[in-house]
C-alpha cells in the first residue's frame, strides 16, 4: 500500500484475499480491506465493483468462498448477520431497518431488550422500559445527537434524519466494535446528509472506527481519513483526501488511472 | 456555496409546510397515538343512546346478559389480535374452539376422564390447532388467510367426525366443566366465571405484550419483518409462538363457551370468527400489523355485544342488526387507513 497515511498500529478489521463468485459471476475477485482504530474508511467504486458483495461478506450477509477476515487480530468466520453482531461489527442498512411503530428506545434496545432486576425479570421476563429510556437518553447525547430529544415518539413520527441517527445510534451504542454504514445519505436532504455525516465524525472521536460506503463524493472527501477503491472485484487502491483530489479518485474508480496497490 | 445555504433555507419552509397543522389534522394523530380513543368514543355513545331509547337495556340483568355475550367472542378476539399484530389473519378461531369443546366434553362425558384431563385435552387441541397454522405459515410460508381458511374446514369435518354431529348437555358433564357459566353478584350484576376468567387474560396479554420483549417482537414482527430480522430478532420464531399462544387461549375460549351454552355443541360458535375479527378491526387494531392493543379489541367486542343487543330491546330487525355490524366494521377500517396517513 503505498498511500497509507493515517493508518497506524494494527488493524482492527482485516480481510485478505476476499473471493465471492455467484455462479459465472465473479462479485470479488480476492480483495483485501484493513479498518484501523478510530478511522473513516470509505468505501467507493462503481455499480457492479464489488462495494456491496465486499460489505456483506465482512457483516455476515455472505459467506466468501475463500480469504480471510480477521477482527482484532483473530480470525473470525460470519456465517449470518448474528455472527458478525455478537462479535460487535454493526451494520446500518440502505433501508432503515427500524421498527415504525415503536418508540426510539425501544428500538434503540430491539432484540436486547434490558429486563428488570429480581424475580421479576429473570422469571417473569419483565422489561425495564424506565432503565431502557435513561440507557437511551445517555447514548444519544454521548453520540451528540440532539435532534433526538424525546426517546418515546415512536419513529414513524420522526423526519428521515432522525430515524437515520436513530439507526445510527442502535448500531453505535452498547460498545460495538466497528460500525459499517452503507449508502446512510442516499434518501436524505442536504442538512438531514450533514447530520449524518457529523454523527459518523462523532463516531470517530469516540473511537469506534467507521466503514462508510457512498456514491457520494464531496461526502466521501469531507468525512473520510482514507479511502478504499473498488474497481472490477479488486481493490484498485486506497487514497487519502489529502493525496488525491476528486477527480484522481473518479480516474481510479473508472480505470483512467491504474494506482499501484501493492 | 451560496447554493448549498438557499437549498437548506428551502427546506426549512418546506419542513414548515409539512409542520403546519390542521384542527382535523391534530385530531388524527391524536387518534394515530391512541387507536383505542375512537372506539371508547363509540362505545360510550351507544350505551347513551341505547339507555335513552330503552330503560331496559341498562337494567343490571340486561348487562349481564350483555357481558355473558361477549364472553366467547371476547376471548376469541383476544387469540385474533394477537395474530392480526403480526399482519396475519386466524378464520379457524371458532372452528377450533368448538373442536376444543367437543373434545373436552366427549372425553369427560363418555369415555369418563377426570375433569382436569379433559381440559388438559382440550388445551392440547388448542396448542395443537396453533402448531399446525402456525408451521404452516413460518415453515411452508404459505399465506395466513389461505392456511387458517383449509384449516377452518378440516378442523370443522373434524368436530363432526368426532361427535357424530351429537351435543353434549351440560347436565350430563362434571361441574368443573360448566364452573365457567356459574354466576356472582356484583353490584347487582350477575358476572359468570367465564367473563371473570375473559377479563383475567385481557390483562395478563396486555401486561406481556407492553411488559415483555416477547410483546415487543410480536408488534416488530408485524410492523416491519425485515427491519425485525435485521435487528436480530427471529422472526419465524416469534410467528410460530405468536399461533401456539391463540392456541392456548381458544382453549380457553372452548372452557367459556361451554358454561355459557351450558352444553357442547359441534354446530355453535363455529361462525363466531368472524365476529371476533369484526371486534379486532372495531378496536382499532389494524389489519396491517404491528398497531393495536387489546383493550381496543375489547371495546371492540362490547360495541358489537352492545349493538346486537341494544337494537333488538329496541325492536329493530335481526337482519338491520347484522347490516348495523358490517356498516361499523367499514367505518372502522376506513378509519384505520385515514389515521395512518398521519404525521406529526
Amino acid at each position: 500500500m503505498t498511500t497509507d497515511s493515517t493508518g497506524s498500529g494494527e488493524p482492527i478489521l482485516q480481510a485478505t484475499g476476499l473471493v465471492k463468485t455467484f455462479g459465472r459471476v465473479v462479485g470479488l475477485d480476492g480483495v483485501d480491506l484493513e479498518l484501523y482504530p478510530g478511522e473513516v474508511l470509505a468505501v467507493i467504486g462503481d455499480n457492479g465493483a464489488g462495494k456491496s458483495t465486499l460489505i456483506k461478506c465482512l457483516t455476515g450477509a455472505e459467506v466468501p468462498d475463500e480469504g480471510a477476515i480477521r477482527l482484532e487480530g483473530r480470525r473470525v468466520q460470519f456465517k449470518r448477520p448474528q455472527d458478525a453482531r455478537a462479535h460487535g461489527i454493526e451494520t446500518v442498512y440502505q433501508t432503515l431497518a427500524v421498527s415504525p411503530a415503536l418508540d426510539v428506545a425501544a428500538n434503540l434496545f430491539l432484540g436486547r431488550e434490558l429486563r428488570k432486576p429480581g424475580p421479576l425479570g429473570s422469571v417473569l421476563r419483565v422489561i425495564d422500559k424506565k432503565r431502557m429510556r435513561q440507557r437511551a437518553r445517555e447514548e444519544l447525547a454521548e453520540l451528540g445527537i440532539t435532534t433526538l430529544q424525546d426517546v418515546t415518539v415512536p419513529v414513524e413520527n420522526l423526519s428521515g434524519g432522525q430515524r437515520q441517527a436513530v439507526a445510527v445510534a442502535r448500531a453505535a451504542a452498547f460498545g460495538s466494535k466497528v460500525v459499517v454504514l452503507d449508502e446512510p445519505t442516499a434518501a436524505l436532504g442536504v442538512r438531514e446528509s450533514q447530520q449524518v455525516l457529523e454523527m459518523i465524525a462523532s463516531l470517530r472521536d469516540r473511537g469506534v472506527p467507521v466503514i462508510l460506503i457512498s456514491h457520494n463524493m464531496p461526502q466521501v472527501f469531507e468525512v473520510a481519513d482514507r479511502i478504499h477503491i473498488q474497481r472490477l472485484g479488486k481493490r484498485a487502491a486506497t487514497i487519502t483526501p489529502q493525496s488525491h483530489s476528486m477527480t484522481d479518485a473518479v480516474a481510479i474508480m473508472t480505470g483512467a488511472v491504474q494506482e499501484d496497490v501493492h | 456555496m451560496n447554493q448549498h445555504v438557499a437549498a437548506v433555507e428551502e427546506r426549512d419552509l418546506a419542513e414548515e409546510f409539512l409542520d403546519r397543522s390542521t384542527p382535523l389534522g391534530t385530531v388524527r394523530n391524536l387518534l394515530h397515538r391512541y387507536p383505542a380513543i375512537s372506539p371508547a368514543i363509540v362505545l360510550v355513545v351507544a350505551v347513551a343512546v341505547f339507555g335513552g331509547l330503552n330503560e331496559r337495556f341498562l337494567e343490571p340483568s340486561n348487562l349481564s346478559l350483555v357481558s355473558q355475550q361477549v364472553a366467547v367472542v371476547g376471548t376469541l378476539a383476544l387469540a385474533q389480535t394477537l395474530i392480526i399484530l403480526t399482519a396475519g389473519i386466524d378464520l379457524s378461531v371458532g372452528a377450533v374452539m368448538v373442536l376444543g369443546s367437543m373434545v373436552v366434553a366427549q372425553t369427560t362425558v363418555q369415555n369418563g376422564v377426570p375433569a382436569p384431563i379433559g381440559l388438559a385435552l382440550g388445551l392440547a387441541v388448542g396448542l395443537g390447532a396453533g402448531a399446525l397454522n402456525g408451521f404452516l405459515v413460518t415453515r411452508l410460508k404459505l399465506p395466513p388467510f389461505i392456511v387458517t381458511l383449509g384449516s377452518l374446514n378440516v378442523f370443522l369435518a373434524l368436530t363432526l367426525l368426532y361427535s357424530g354431529g351429537a351435543t353434549v348437555r351440560g347436565g350430563d358433564m362434571p361441574a368443573l366443566l360448566t364452573l365457567t357459566g356459574e354466576t356472582f353478584t356484583v353490584g347487582g350484576v350477575n358476572v359468570t366465571i367465564g367473563v371473570v376468567m375473559m377479563l383475567v387474560l385481557y390483562v395478563a396479554l396486555a401486561l406481556i405484550l407492553q411488559g415483555t420483549a416477547w410483546g415487543r417482537h410480536v408488534y416488530a414482527a408485524g410492523d416491519d419483518p425485515e427491519a425485525a430480522r435485521l435487528a436480530g430478532i427471529r422472526v419465524q420464531r416469534v410467528l410460530a409462538s405468536v399461533y401456539l399462544a391463540a392456541g392456548a387461549i381458544l382453549a380457553v375460549a372452548a372452557w367459556i363457551q361451554i358454561g355459557r351454552s351450558n352444553a357442547a355443541s359441534p354446530n355453535t360458535g363455529v361462525d363466531l370468527n368472524l365476529d371476533s375479527i369484526t371486534a379486532v378491526v372495531i378496536g382499532g387494531t389494524s389489519l396491517f400489523g404491528g398497531r393495536g392493543t387489546v383493550w381496543g379489541t375489547l371495546l371492540g367486542a362490547l360495541i358489537v355485544g352492545v349493538f346486537r343487543n341494544g337494537l333488538s330491546l329496541v325492536g329493530v330487525d335481526v337482519l338491520w342488526q347484522t347490516f348495523a355490524v358490517g356498516v361499523l366494521i367499514i367505518a372502522a377500517v376506513s378509519i384505520d387507513q385515514w389515521i395512518r396517513k398521519a404525521r406529526t
